[in-house]
């Protein structure tokens, strides 16, 4: 065994596969996020459209998405392995366990299944369907044209699948789950990477929260308002997320000082 | 104060153990845990039964060896350890549950008593200074700066009683690992073998089946000298540099 494979398969190579893993999917949800607003856009679709298309056909794009699910796949491997190993640590257990850590970190393996149910049910239902079925087999994909552009018309098979209230209710309850897995992972994988020091802490503990909750706020949003129909609704999306990022950043901050106060 | 307490017995380590039942009288709140569980025991050797064993030496808090699992929490509910607290921190009536530490690294040898030689076979992998030591030398000699010194000094009060462990979900040992090798690694003295030590304290923390460290902070939370988590990341960094860039 090389010094490489060595390093890796220690317990803190692990660890360091699980925090930089980690860190690309963050990355990954920044992106999507941003793209996938546009579904808010009040233009029956064609910017979501013209940017799906993009997405869908940029070699540089296709690239990453293969790096994307190849993480994702190393993430879970990585955390079931570790799971494994944790578990044999402690072969009896305590008959009375206090527990003095957050629930959120103690489960982020019940919380990693919801996300993955999560992106199995999302990934059939729209990237499934517009890379591995075709119009003339008779796909679920229609086309749209813009000018000289004919497009898969991915807008249209959004807009339909949030017209069912169970689907966008799976959205909202992953999203949370989402946000309980953030919150932890977030600011853990700064700890992981040795990035812990008093000057930077509450840099990476206020940065942290308002990732976790936003984020995942700004992605239920998108079901939750194509289902009422709120199109055009960017404007009050992001007066809704400025009052919460304060509200969190106000909570972080009291939190903190009395942290320091103790 | 009368007291029931519900106590893991096992005899030896091959043999399994159970959860049995005590009831303790006239306990006062200024007893120690420790006493409390030296009246138990006077009363177990008067009705002819075998004494509950548990570790204890210097009972001032300092040597880390008491190691008591008590009510869900390592030297239970007072940021201590367990020679130094009190039987105020109970009630009257009260049930007290008391386990060993649980880890495959620290085997149950009997009743509470667990053997945490894995913890010395780390230290012997690295967490040392190999110089000779002579005649003591001058004081001031080597200049440390303040912080360093007081940083050094925090991690240096780790009595290594495996609390940390105890109260780790996954029975890890970074923050006893990692207080040694930042006690050990932000000194001057023993700043030069920093790389060839954090390899082989984490290679041989690993071949103890020790955990994985997922940020929980539950050790922190519980261990009685106070060891920061810093002191995990710093192990983090130190270690993935000195595997990047180190000769060795």
């Amino acid at each position: 065994m090389n010094w490489v494979v060595k390093t890796l398969t220690s317990t803190l190579g692990r660890k360091l596969i699980m925090a930089l893993t980690g860190a690309f999917l963050s990355l990954f949800l920044v992106v999507h996020l941003i793209g996938n607003l546009q579904l808010l856009k009040d233009d029956g679709g064609m910017a979501f459209n013209i940017y799906a298309d993009f997405m869908g056909h940029n070699p540089l794009i296709q690239t990453v998405s293969i790096l994307n699910f190849t993480f994702i796949i190393l993430h879970i491997i990585t955390s079931v392995i570790l799971t494994r190993l944790n578990n044999k640590a402690r072969p009896v257990s305590y008959a009375y366990d206090g527990k003095s850590s957050a629930w959120s970190s103690r489960n982020m393996g019940i919380l990693g299944t919801v996300i993955l149910i999560f992106l199995v049910v999302h990934l059939s239902n729209f990237w499934g369907k517009s890379k591995l079925t075709t119009f003339e087999a008779g796909s679920y994909v229609p086309y749209v044209t813009y000018g000289e552009a004919t497009m898969q018309n991915l807008y249209d098979v959004v807009a339909i699948s949030f017209q069912e209230w169970w689907l966008v209710a799976l959205y909202v309850v992953s999203m949370i789950g989402l946000a309980f897995h953030l919150s932890h992972g977030f600011i853990s994988m700064f700890q992981t990477l040795g990035l812990n020091h008093s000057k930077y802490n509450f840099v990476i503990k206020i940065v942290g929260y308002e990732f976790a909750i936003l984020v995942p706020a700004m992605f239920a949003a998108i079901p939750v308002f194509m289902f009422l129909n709120l199109q055009g609704g960017l404007l009050y999306l992001f007066a809704g997320i400025g009052v919460l990022a304060l509200v969190v950043g106000a909570m972080v901050s009291n939190g903190h000082k009395q942290q320091l106060a103790v | 104060m009368n007291l029931t307490l519900k106590i893991w017995r096992q005899k030896n380590n091959k043999e399994k153990g159970k959860m049995v039942t005590y009831k303790v009288q006239d306990i006062s709140d200024d007893m120690s845990f420790l006493e409390m569980m030296d009246v138990l025991n006077e009363e177990l050797l008067k009705k002819g039964e075998e004494p509950v064993a548990f570790d204890h030496d210097c009972r001032e808090g300092i040597c880390g060896m008491c190691s008591m699992y008590i009510n869900g929490h390592p030297h239970g509910p007072e940021r201590t350890t367990t020679c130094q607290l009190h039987m105020r921190s109970f009630k009257d009536g009260d049930t007290i549950t008391i386990e060993p530490w649980r880890a495959k690294g620290f085997p149950v040898v009997k009743d509470l008593v667990v053997d945490r030689s894995a913890f010395d076979r780390i230290i012997q992998a690295g967490g040392f200074v190999s110089v000779n030591t002579g005649v003591s030398v001058d004081a001031n000699e080597i200049p440390i700066a303040k912080d360093v010194a007081s940083e050094a000094m925090d991690a240096a009060t780790c009595i290594g009683c495996g609390a940390c462990v105890a109260a780790c979900k996954n029975a890890s040992a970074m923050l006893f690992v990692s207080a040694k090798i930042s006690h050990l690694g932000l000194l001057p003295q023993g700043k030069t073998e920093k790389n060839r030590r954090v390899q082989r304290m984490i290679a041989q923390m690993d071949a103890e089946e020790f955990g994985a460290c997922t940020n929980t902070g539950a050790c922190a939370a519980e261990c009685p000298k106070s060891i920061s988590l810093v002191n995990i990341a710093r192990m983090n960094r130190e270690y993935f540099a000195a595997k990047v860039a180190s000769e060795a």
